[in-house]
């Protein structure tokens, strides 16, 4: 449903335009080094891999319960979201140190940055809110009331529309990135979680972890139009919680982490179909692609480890010990 | 009662804001008044023996959220509290709330003893009760009703939990210590079926009383109430409190304590942190300034159910809503880790056991291992093949 005036397309565009002159000095440049970041949610730190061995290369100090992270477009810094201090930290990529933050923002858990690196789309677990922070000024400059416990942000494959869901309302909340008005819930199954898009922006994918499926939403029409089930020897529906998604940039196939099951489903996106399932540390949450697609990293929340999984032959080749409760996983890359 | 048009509510789906006029689907909240289980004089000089309150608080978060999610659609949801003195009282507040109020489903708070009456008394009624307080036995069995749905866990479903985690801990020698109260002799019997059920042994069952008297001393006196008896672990049976919690690192032998002191097997605690845990635990205890006990989360699922079904069915009619509420469809996210619904052969909401110390929850049953050949939650409490529930 496209509800967007040309006059609010404007009024955004102008609003754009004017967050570009208050743009601060750009950083250094990126150096596409590999290094991975990894988010531990009890321990309240970063651990950093070695882009080619994936040994410990420097644990960095957060605020509390760091969880979501992502780069910044140029990849120069890194945000994290740090739920139990109430703020967003920043890192700068190339020194691996926190040299600031945006404060007052309500238990962040995810949160997704638009395209032009402007602004953040925060979920705001404990207040039911979807906040937008501007990233230059480090204020919020507005905020959508969600369904309960909002976890999961994206943007469509276009950047008009954000995606949240929430957690304890069972819904998708669609929202006009330009205007921030709510355009649309859609109920999913139990316990929805996070997103992947198909790169033709055709399909939102989401993991409904409760369901032990994944519900597949039609951007065009904000509809259910499909699931995708997983069915493991040995193991019931209640066994199989999915949350992760990595889908790959061809949009061929998604990755799904699978909690409490301790394995990734390797899926099929045109037959909608589970193909393979490999085993990995106890209770997977965050699933990562490398940018040449041949590596895939995985959290393991309960067994404090990283998966290094060669997406080629679909093997481990290592598991990477952490902090408590890895989260995310981050790549510069 | 209103049935909403699903076309109509599709359409205000895809509008998605809030749609300006709300159905409301009214819920009735019925309690005893100066019911014992809350009454706190069980305080010794102004201290307060156990945290709880009232569960109305619970279901007062239930509404909050049911209202957030069923104003996506459409819908809205109140609750009407009424209190009586007695079984009669109850059963003529609901038939008001019924008549004056056209309110068919119905949150009980009260013990057993009621909540069996009332079922009784409702039998064949346009109604649907949900009991969020009772954890009789009896209740699920010989005295089960089409029309009672259970959300609080039964005495079985913990005891079973208990004896689960002991035979994990390979803790299977048992001194159970019993207190005076009908209640406790009650908690016994469920354990003593659990002990059968997993393959424990009670090495011995000894009554306490509360007191000083030395020439009761073989009562009294946990030295010589805890020795001369192997046991690897006592199970104390004191639903009252008091003898209770004199027992842990008190026992002759070096032994833990569970039951109603020491670890206890509970439908909520707080510092259960998995599942969306603590999310839920911090918005009750924002509404209610205390921590969420097992009853506060029986009365905010059973809102919540009922806030589900009305969502997920688009519809406030009673018999569409029972009949989702009843079938396999329901899939209620419980912040335990697994979809909930209730056994068709008894009512009884399937779900996870906490095993809890004062701030840490140890085990969540079933545990691993604890296998069943349809679903790992009926391993706790009544099977189907055990049922004595006949509807």
């Amino acid at each position: 449903m496209q509800r967007t005036t040309t006059a609010t397309i404007l009024l955004g565009l102008a609003a754009a335009a004017a967050c570009l002159t208050g743009l601060a000095p750009a950083p250094a440049a990126a150096k596409g080094t590999g290094v991975l970041f990894v988010s531990n949610e009890k321990s309240n730190t970063l651990t950093v891999l070695d882009p080619k061995t994936y040994a410990v290369t420097a644990t960095i100090k957060t605020a509390k319960r760091p969880r979501g992270m992502q780069f910044n477009a140029d990849k120069t810094l890194l945000y994290i979201a740090c739920g139990d201090s109430d703020r967003i930290d920043i890192v700068d990529v190339a020194s691996q140190k926190v040299v600031d933050k945006i404060a007052d923002v309500p238990d962040p858990e995810a949160f997704v940055i638009s395209p032009d690196d402007k602004r953040m789309f925060v979920s705001n677990e404990d207040a039911a809110e979807l906040s937008v922070l501007d990233i230059a000024s480090k204020k919020r400059i507005g905020g959508i009331k969600t369904g309960l416990e909002p976890e999961g942000v994206a943007f469509s494959a276009d950047g008009k529309k954000v995606y949240v869901t929430a957690e304890a309302s069972n819904t998708v909340h669609v929202i006009d990135a330009a205007t921030l008005k709510l355009e649309a819930n859609i109920i999913v199954g139990t316990r929805p979680r996070r997103f992947a898009m198909t790169p033709d922006g055709k399909e939102i994918w989401v993991s409904t972890e409760l369901a032990a499926a994944i519900s597949i939403i039609d951007a065009a029409s904000n509809k259910a139009i499909g699931t995708v089930t997983f069915e493991f020897k040995g193991l019931r529906k209640e066994d199989i919680s999915p949350v992760g998604l990595a889908m790959t940039r061809d949009g061929k196939t998604v990755f799904v982490t699978l909690g409490r099951a301790n394995h990734l489903a390797v899926v099929d996106v045109a037959s909608r179909k589970a193909e393979d399932y490999i085993l990995v540390g106890k209770r997977p949450w965050g699933v990562a692609l490398s940018r040449d697609e041949k590596r895939l990293f995985v959290t393991n929340g309960a067994s404090d480890d990283v998966t290094v999984i060669d997406t080629e032959s679909r093997k481990v080749i290592k598991s990477v010990p952490v902090g408590r409760y890895p989260y995310g996983i981050a790549i510069d890359d | 009662m209103t049935r909403i048009s699903a076309a109509f509510l599709f359409a205000l789906l895809l509008l998605g804001p809030v749609p300006a006029t709300a159905a409301a689907l009214a819920i009735g909240y019925l309690e005893l008044t100066d019911d014992p289980r809350y009454d706190d004089k069980w305080a010794y000089a102004g201290l307060l023996l156990a945290p709880g309150g009232r569960p109305f608080e619970g279901a007062e978060a239930g509404l909050a959220e049911a209202k957030i999610n069923g104003g996506m659609v459409g819908l809205d949801f109140t609750l009407e509290r009424a209190e009586a003195a007695d079984a009669g009282g109850m059963l003529a507040a609901l038939d008001r709330l019924q008549r004056e109020k056209n309110i068919h489903l119905f949150l009980l708070d009260a013990p057993d003893d009621l909540v069996a009456k009332l079922g009784a008394a409702t039998r064949g009624k346009d109604v649907l009760l949900f009991n969020i307080s009772a954890s009789g036995n009896e209740l699920r069995n010989k005295e089960c009703q089409p029309q009672l749905l259970h959300v609080v866990p039964s005495l079985a479903m913990q005891t079973d939990a208990m004896a689960q985690y002991l035979v994990a801990r390979k803790w299977r020698e048992i001194l159970v210590l019993q207190g005076p109260l009908p209640a406790d002799a009650e908690l016994v019997g469920a354990f003593e079926r659990s002990a059968r059920r997993f393959g424990l042994k009670i090495t011995d069952n000894r009554k306490f009383v509360v007191g000083n008297d030395p020439r009761n001393r073989d009562q009294n006196n946990l030295a010589l109430l805890t020795t001369g008896v192997d046991y690897d672990v006592v199970y104390v049976a004191d639903t009252d409190g008091e003898f209770g919690r004199y027992i842990p690192y008190a026992t002759q032998k070096p032994r833990p304590v569970v039951g109603t002191a020491g670890l206890a097997a509970v439908g909520w605690d707080w510092s259960w942190e998995r599942y969306g845990a603590p999310q839920l635990t911090r918005r009750f205890f924002r509404q209610a300034k205390r921590q969420m006990q097992t009853a506060d989360w029986a009365a905010w699922a059973a809102v919540r159910i009922i806030g589900d079904a009305a969502v997920a069915t688009r519809s406030t009619d009673l018999a569409t809503l029972a009949a989702y509420i009843k079938s396999d469809k329901l899939a209620f996210d419980g912040s335990k880790g697994v979809p909930l619904n209730f056994r068709p052969w008894d009512n009884q909401l399937r779900q996870p056991i906490l095993l809890a110390t004062s701030n840490w929850v140890v085990e969540r049953a079933p545990l691993p291992g604890f296998l069943h050949a349809s679903n790992n939650l009926d391993t706790l409490g009544y099977d189907k093949p055990e049922s004595a529930c006949h509807f």
